[in-house]
């Protein structure tokens, strides 16, 4: 069945895409940047709406898929990739970077990460991840003229391209020792455990070394830190929320359906990479003076925190996973914003010591990256800590003690560098304040800032939303 | 519905917020902000003393149950209620939160001169923190005020705070960060066991043996942090001595009460196989904290480490009653604890009226006040023979409590107890000799000036408590004894039953 109705939302997205890249291309005049923005975000929200209404089932062949799940995850993704494009408003146009395919890019990875929410089959799985991948590695080098953009620009393609060799190697292996490529053929066959064969497991380590490129756990981190910093900030931005969410969506649909009944052969795999993860992000976060690259070893950490509920492998676990993202989406973005009003005299700041007593100079800036920082150390009544609660809960009701215990150890470890930055604000001597900031900066903070402290009155939808989408996957 | 007719525990939680957005849309000048931002912080907290007062007068002391229970739907398909409500045991705790809260901000009045409402928007959090953690019915709402307390306080240390405030800050948050998420795997096994984390339900669910003692041991993380128990109190004299004067108040005064609470309220009663169990290893650490802390006390040179220290020694009491786990040892620990909370609030607030004048802790700078403050040196008498446990002040009734509750369970253990107290009693003379009697040597002692109105106004309800604690000790623990009677004789039974079981095993 072709049933291309269900793909909906994808397809108007990409021909709004294209509709921005000629508008862009035929309009000779100078602001085209600002209006493609305009038309990106209002592209985002009709897809958003598209994507609410839309119906559920299969698609092309068996190929694509709408559920709650894939609903669920490409509405973080649209509304993270939004607030990275609300966050290049202001800074592209003092950094020189207002060209109108900044947006256009940022779209077309949204549509490549909507195709991984979606992806049943290890093909659309690749092609959805190259789509996404491509626009970023051409945006992290945006700022061509500047080395350090460039540099991250090519490390992450070299890198990235590594990854997708690794995956496709994997798909390969899967494919030849299988015979299938769909999801639920996959998980028909290996329900038999005569068919699981090294040569799968191998394979299946393969996709998952892949898949962790992506999500930049250890160890297959590397490239994070310097990307990260060398990227243009909403780029960063970008990297540190959508991407992510639609990698770990896509790592989660393809263990917990086709390799669902090998949980024990990927858990233990799962769960070292966890552990490594929440140690180098607490450990090696600690030494940095960039806030950027700080975020970096963060995001690493955190992303080691979401693989908890993976390990776990039962609804609660994905439950978790999802809660998570949402949570974290919205507190690195507000972060982000804050990093973003880091400006004095024109000039954008990156030191961490440059946020010094800033508690005094912009009492409202220092209240929402506090509360961005105490969040992300799980600090209650925060959302960051309802995130930790329903991961833990999810590893606690697995019987994953181990991983359950160095958990928290880690997130006291990574609450040091957190409060720091805190410490840093409040506790340091003033400094020059920073320019004025502009209103689309001080919305994002205080959009997310808000959602952030007040997730806890009303936790009941979001955690109901996940658990119908994390039980799809169990089906 | 509840006795009161209204929601005066979630009034009393969230009210101080009210008064926290009032703060924040003061606009203005510096001056204009920081006067407006006292008064409001003022009057929230008066007004919020004044609502849990409620509680004092419609408590019904016959009924060991909760009361003023209210809960809202949270998390309903999870087993998580927003549910308030005290019994005999939480109820006194609240009111020592709403009462301390106001002498904070009036202690405060003046020494604090930068970032004033900041400061006041930090007391005001901290005080719905600390009587939402003690009204909690929930063990998730629970944890979220136990955590939510090191917001507030870390800032209030590390901003406000003297020399060494941000070592201080850092070493306050992450000790007791740390303890408490060992809790949070404590809390998601206990959810797990019993599918809801109402705390009614969960001190009525029979733990297997085995659980038990991990989950004393995760409990034990974070509570002998927050009490703080020898060895983890290393925190404490560093935090003490940094804090500012009302932020120490509430430090000694409610934030160490947390851990003792969490002890009565989660370890003894939910674990008391464990309890019983590892009973031993809790007197020991406890007796170890009461000797060995008392003479730290007595080498100090810092008059707020002093008190640190003898706070640590206090606490040792409490544990020590707690675990004894009999009428009169429990009871002595309740006691015990809320007259910690006065007399060492008011300790610190001694502290506090010389420093803000001659800007110096060092107990070798001070002598012969008595001279020139007449007035400042009786309040400093009565609140030192208070923490020596005097008869007739509050301190007596407690330790006295808990030594009848420890003589019922070893001889030692009550001997060594008293030992404390006798070491407690000689290093709060000694800093009472060395800073009241004896010649003025400094000059600028000479002009010092005796308690203000405003001081005494902070100092009297305390010294009124004080000495009514102490006369009329029934009036405060009647409050608890239905409560605190019904929890040692179902800790009996569960023991009784696990020997019975245990007896008939087959091995």
């Amino acid at each position: 069945m072709m049933n291309w109705s269900l793909a909906v939302p994808e397809l108007v997205l990409a021909c709004c895409g294209m509709a921005i890249l000629l508008f862009g291309a035929l309009m000779k005049r100078r602001e085209t940047f600002h209006l493609a923005s305009m038309l990106t975000i209002g592209a985002f929200l009709i897809t958003a709406m598209l994507v609410i209404a839309g119906p559920h089932g299969l698609a092309y062949h068996g190929q694509f898929v709408a559920d709650s799940f894939s609903g669920f995850v490409k509405l973080l993704v649209l509304a993270g990739s939004a607030f990275a494009v609300v966050a290049s408003l202001d800074y592209n146009e003092h950094e020189n970077l207002r060209r109108f395919e900044f947006p256009v890019l940022i779209l077309f990875a949204t549509v490549g990460m909507m195709l991984m929410a979606s992806a049943v089959n290890l093909m659309t799985l690749y092609v959805g991840l190259e789509l996404q991948s491509l626009s970023i590695y051409v945006l992290a080098a945006f700022a061509r003229d500047q080395l350090r953009s460039s540099e991250a620009g090519l490390k992450y393609f070299v890198l990235g391209a590594l990854a997708s060799g690794l995956l496709l190697y994997g798909i390969s292996l899967i494919y030849g020792f299988t015979g299938s490529m769909q999801f639920d053929q996959l998980a028909r066959v290996l329900a038999d455990p005569a068919r699981v064969s090294p040569g799968l497991i191998v394979g299946i380590v393969f996709l998952v070394a892949g898949l962790a490129f992506k999500v930049s756990a250890v160890p297959f981190h590397m490239w994070t830190p310097d990307v990260y910093e060398g990227a243009p900030t909403p780029v960063t931005l970008l990297m540190g929320t959508s991407p992510k969410v639609a990698a770990m969506a896509l790592l989660v649909r393809a263990m917990a359906t086709p390799f669902g009944h090998l949980l024990g052969q990927w858990q233990q795999l799962i769960v070292l990479v966890s552990i490594a993860s929440m140690l180098l992000g607490a450990l090696a976060a600690i030494g940095q003076r960039n806030i950027k690259r700080l975020m970096a070893y963060s995001s690493i950490g955190h992303m080691g925190y979401v693989l908890i509920g993976l390990a776990a492998g039962t609804p609660a676990g994905i439950r978790g996973v999802l809660l998570y993202l949402v949570t974290y989406v919205f507190m690195s973005a507000g972060t982000f914003a804050c990093i973003l009003a880091m400006r004095r005299r024109g000039v954008m700041l990156e030191q961490i010591a440059d946020l010094g007593g800033l508690g005094r100079r912009d009492p409202v800036l220092a209240m929402w990256l506090t509360v961005f920082m105490f969040s992300m150390a799980g600090i209650p009544p925060f959302s960051g800590f309802w995130a930790k609660y329903f991961i833990f809960t999810a590893a606690v009701q697995s019987g994953l003690w181990a991983l359950a215990v160095i958990g928290v150890l880690t997130s006291v470890i990574g609450a040091y560098y957190y409060i720091r930055i805190i410490k840093v604000m409040y506790f340091d001597e003033p400094q020059e304040a920073f320019d004025p900031r502009p209103p689309s900066l001080s919305l994002l903070a205080a959009g997310s800032g808000l959602f952030t402290t007040l997730f806890f009155v009303f936790p009941a939808p979001f955690v109901g939303a996940a658990e119908t989408a994390a039980k799809v996957l169990f089906g | 519905m509840n006795a009161a007719g209204f929601p005066v525990l979630s009034l009393v939680t969230w009210l101080p917020i009210v008064g926290c957005l009032v703060i924040m849309s003061i606009r203005g000048d510096e001056e204009t902000v920081a006067a407006n931002a006292r008064w409001t912080a003022l009057w929230t907290s008066l007004i919020v003393f004044v609502v849990s007062l409620v509680l004092w007068v419609r408590f019904d002391a016959a009924d060991p149950g909760f009361q003023f229970v209210e809960s809202a739907a949270w998390l309903p398909q999870w087993g998580i209620t927003y549910k308030l409500g005290v019994d005999g045991i939480s109820v006194l705790f609240v009111l020592l939160a709403t009462l301390l809260t106001p002498i904070c901000i009036l202690a405060s009045w003046e020494s604090v001169r930068v970032r004033v409402r900041e400061y006041m928007l930090a007391f005001l959090v901290l005080e719905t923190m600390m009587v939402g953690m003690f009204a909690a019915l929930d063990f998730v709402v629970f944890y979220m005020f136990f955590e939510g307390v090191l917001i507030p306080m870390y800032l209030i240390i590390g901003v406000w705070g003297g020399q060494r405030r941000v070592y201080a800050a850092m070493k306050f948050f992450l000790y007791t960060l740390a303890g408490s998420v060992l809790m949070l795997l404590a809390l998601l096994a206990m959810w797990y066991q019993a599918g809801t984390t109402d705390i009614p339900t969960l001190l009525r669910t029979p733990f297997p043996a085995h659980m038990q003692t991990w989950l004393f041991l995760a409990f034990l993380a974070s509570f002998a942090v927050k009490v703080p128990m020898w060895p983890v109190h290393t925190w404490l004299p560093d935090a003490h001595v940094e804090a500012p004067t009302a932020g120490s108040v509430i430090l000694a005064g409610v934030l160490l009460k947390m851990g003792g609470y969490g002890f009565l309220r989660f370890s003894l009663p939910m674990l008391p196989i464990a309890s019983a169990h590892l009973a031993p290893l809790m007197f020991t650490l406890s007796v170890v904290a009461v000797i060995y802390t008392s003479f730290v006390a007595f080498a100090q040179t810092d008059m707020k480490k002093l008190i640190a220290y003898s706070s640590v020694a206090h606490m040792g009491i409490v544990t020590i009653g707690i675990f004894t786990a009999n009428m009169q040892g429990v009871s002595g620990a309740m006691f015990q604890m809320l007259s910690h909370g006065i007399v060492s609030a008011a300790l610190f607030l001694c502290v506090g009226v010389v420093y803000d004048r001659v800007h110096t802790r060092e107990i070798a700078r001070y002598g012969g006040l008595a001279d020139r403050m007449p007035a400042y040196a009786a309040v400093f008498m009565l609140f030192t023979m208070a923490s020596i446990g005097l008869p007739g002040t509050s301190g007596f009734v407690g330790e006295f409590l808990v030594l009848v509750g420890a003589f019922q369970v070893n001889f030692w253990l009550a001997v060594l107890g008293s030992l404390g107290m006798i070491l407690g009693a000689a290093y709060a003379l000694w800093l009472y000799r060395r800073i009241i009697f004896g010649g003025i040597t400094r000059d600028d002692l000479r002009a010092i000036l005796d308690l203000s109105p405003r001081e005494i106004a902070v100092f009297a309800p305390l010294a009124v408590l004080t000495l009514w604690m102490g006369v009329f000790p029934s009036s405060f623990s009647g409050f608890w004894d239905a409560a605190v009677g019904a929890m040692v004789e179902r800790h009996q039974a569960a023991l009784h039953l696990s020997t019975l079981l245990a007896a008939v095993t087959p091995q």
